[in-house]
């Protein structure tokens, strides 16, 4: 299988028509305006849609339609079209639809900038939306595993009846790579018997989130715990890189766990022993290697693209075990190799300092 | 000449009335008992005169009402 | 003796919730008969709203996806793209349609997309209490204008037929009322032809129904019915306001 070089708004967009993904609703927001304009041309070709709506709100809202009625769909954005979307995605996740939402994060709050950030993880993983729903939080960090992870998220979507998230940013949307489709056949989801299709011959079905009599709510909330316990059992996905013997280890997702994969390299070159632990769901978590981790390793250090979020959740895992330190960078701004390797030696030398 | 007949649902009826404007032979008054659900409900006073135009129902929120018609 | 009025196939039995003379009641009732005429209880989806109305799903044997408020247009766009050959309708009310939703009602007009709305009007918010619609009056009394809408303060209120009767994706656009049983039956006509533009492939097709709300218009039904002929015929005049294609014959 040859490899093709894409930029990777354009292979997300491509390995979602791979999943099987027919129907695409965005609105044009920078860094991820490309991925719209992909499927413009190429959802017709595939015989299935592309509209682009008036907000990052319509879009969401005809995602809720499109996946109420049985098919695989996609909206992506970058952070404000993110919060834009919250009240739709936990419609979305009351509704128990599946759909794929990918965010090619930028620097915010607010407007922010249309550089490369990781601030959105909080959004991403601890709601954004209002009630208790999870969503599955995919954070690739390369063109490759972006492409794996879309066409692998409409099937998670599908199995459990939740949306997905892509977590990108700004830098993974934009680069160039060599990408592999190992397979290239189109990817057709499983029979939807519950989707509002139109009541021939059945029982009506009704897609909703409203469950006025609390007892009724309690208990839907509750079969919604009980799901995602089961994909928490299920689906958490990490890589452990140099970790396994290190006296330091990093916690990284993304672009910058890249940047921390040659941290790590260049500090062994220099006989320092660093690691890396790179989540790949964010959500769930994998809190299990971090707190395994935490009995052997001397301390660590998450290194991400904004003020300390996912740093957060490592804290969580380690649960007060050893010291777990943060470097980040924020706005926009790339963490340099060396500033990070500078940041393990400070550690190392003057202690680890939580 | 048409004759009707009207059944009204004592127990879904609400009270609201409307009924009572929309027949054009004012064939429809509350009633003064209460119903089911706490309402007055609306009670044909003469079926004889009914003609089954069926605009009471017509005009009833709450499907309330049924009519039959007949040719005499 | 036959039965010439009974309830409609496409309604259930349960009771609907709505209050004493609240014309919801009639205008599911007009929708449910006239899916029924058209034969198309089984192939038809409808989309519930946030508002009074959100109950709708309890009244009508269809399939149904509840949608986030002002949403069920974009909700209906989704649903029509993936399921051309069926029926696609949204029910609205006026905080639902001219408030929250006015971007979604405009650009699903603009795209013509080929669903039907049911716009019911009742110049207040129903399920909230009584606070000022888009479409309530000025001078009109609501909880957040206690003491009658001041055009300098709540501005005018929006007449929603005459705005989207002008976009070209537009095939049938009217305004009807159910304060009399005349009115109620050619209400029940423009719904009809409403669905049947869809149904046909014309394009986008909406009614918009002029309602009362007696609890929160502080009167009883017989006199809403007589307020709404007198305050809100004037402002918001019937008709059929834009008729294209086949439907017009």
């Amino acid at each position: 299988m040859s490899k093709v070089l894409m930029k990777g708004n354009e292979a997300v967009a491509e390995a979602a028509i791979i999943g099987g993904c027919k129907y695409f609703f965005g609105y044009p927001i920078t860094p991820q305006n490309e991925i719209p304009e992909y499927m413009a041309k190429r959802l017709p070709e595939v015989g299935g849609t592309f509209i682009q709506a008036e907000s990052e709100v319509s879009a969401i809202n005809m995602v809720y339609g499109a996946a109420g009625s049985g098919a695989r769909v996609m909206t992506s954005s970058s952070s404000p079209g993110i919060s834009l979307k919250q009240e739709g995605i936990s419609y979305i996740a009351g509704a128990e639809l599946p759909c794929v939402i990918v965010n090619m994060v930028r620097g915010g709050p607010g407007l922010g900038n249309i550089a490369p950030a990781q601030s959105d993880y909080f959004q991403a993983t601890k709601g954004g939306g209002h009630g208790d729903y999870r969503l599955i939080v995919l954070g690739p960090d390369s063109v490759q595993e972006l492409v794996d992870l879309t066409i692998e998220a409409f099937d998670l979507a599908d199995r459990y009846r939740n949306p997905v998230m892509i977590l990108g940013d700004g830098i993974l949307g934009q680069m160039m790579e060599p990408v592999e489709f190992r397979d290239t056949e189109i990817r057709i989801g499983p029979e939807k018997p519950w989707a509002a299709t139109g009541a021939r011959g059945r029982e009506r079905n009704l897609i909703n989130s409203l469950h006025i009599i609390p007892e009724d709510n309690d208990r839907f909330c509750q079969h919604l715990r009980e799901k995602y316990e089961l994909i928490l059992t299920r689906e958490i996905r990490y890589e452990s890189y140099f970790a396994d013997d290190a006296d330091i280890i990093l916690a990284a997702y993304g672009s910058t766990a890249r940047i921390c994969k040659a941290v790590v390299d260049q500090a062994r070159q220099d006989g320092i022993r660093v690691g890396l632990i790179r989540p790949i769901t964010l959500w769930p978590f994998p809190a299990e290697p971090f707190r395994q981790a935490a009995e052997y390793t001397g301390s660590f250090l998450a290194v991400e693209m904004s003020n300390g979020q996912m740093v957060e959740d490592v804290r969580l895992a380690v649960n007060g075990q050893k010291p777990v330190g943060f470097y980040g960078r924020t706005g926009g701004v790339v963490p340099a190799k060396g500033q990070i390797y500078a940041e393990v030696k400070k550690i190392l030398q003057g202690g680890a300092r939580s | 000449m048409a004759s009707g007949r009207v059944f009204i649902h004592e127990d879904r009826c609400k009270g609201c009335e409307l009924c009572t404007t929309a027949c054009p032979q004012q064939l429809i008054e509350m009633s003064g008992n209460i119903n089911a659900q706490g309402y007055h409900p609306a009670v044909v006073t003469d079926q004889s005169k009914c003609k089954g135009c069926a605009l009471c129902a017509v005009m009833c929120p709450d499907v309330a009402i049924e009519v039959e018609r007949g040719e005499d | 003796m036959k039965t010439v009025f009974t309830k409609p196939e496409t309604m259930t039995d349960k009771q609907m919730h709505y209050c004493p003379g609240c014309t919801h009641g009639i205008i599911h009732r007009l929708a449910a008969e006239v899916i029924d005429e058209l034969g198309i209880r089984e192939k038809t989806i409808g989309i519930a709203p946030v508002g009074c109305a959100v109950f709708l799903y309890d009244y009508l044997n269809l399939d149904i996806q509840q949608a986030s408020h002002g949403r069920a247009p974009a909700v209906a766009t989704g649903i029509k793209r993936v399921l051309p050959d069926r029926v696609v309708f949204t029910y609205q009310g006026d905080g639902d349609l001219a408030a929250i939703g006015t971007a979604e009602i405009v650009h699903a007009a603009a795209r013509g997309e080929k669903i039907t709305v049911l716009f019911v009007n009742n110049a207040i918010y129903g399920m909230t209490g009584g606070q000022m619609a888009p479409t309530t009056l000025v001078g009109q009394k609501s909880t957040t204008t206690p003491w009658g809408r001041d055009k300098d303060l709540a501005g005018y209120p929006v007449r929603m037929t005459e705005m989207l009767a002008v976009l070209d994706g537009v095939a049938y656009m009217a305004r009807v009322s159910v304060h009399d049983p005349a009115n109620i039956l050619k209400a029940k006509k423009a719904i009809k032809r409403a669905f049947e533009v869809q149904m046909n492939g014309e394009g986008f097709a909406m009614v918009e129904i002029l309602s009362t709300c007696p609890t929160n218009w502080g009167m009883p039904p017989i006199e809403a019915v007589k307020w709404l002929e007198q305050n809100m015929l004037p402002y918001y005049p019937l008709g059929e306001y834009k008729v294209i294609g086949e439907v017009a014959g």
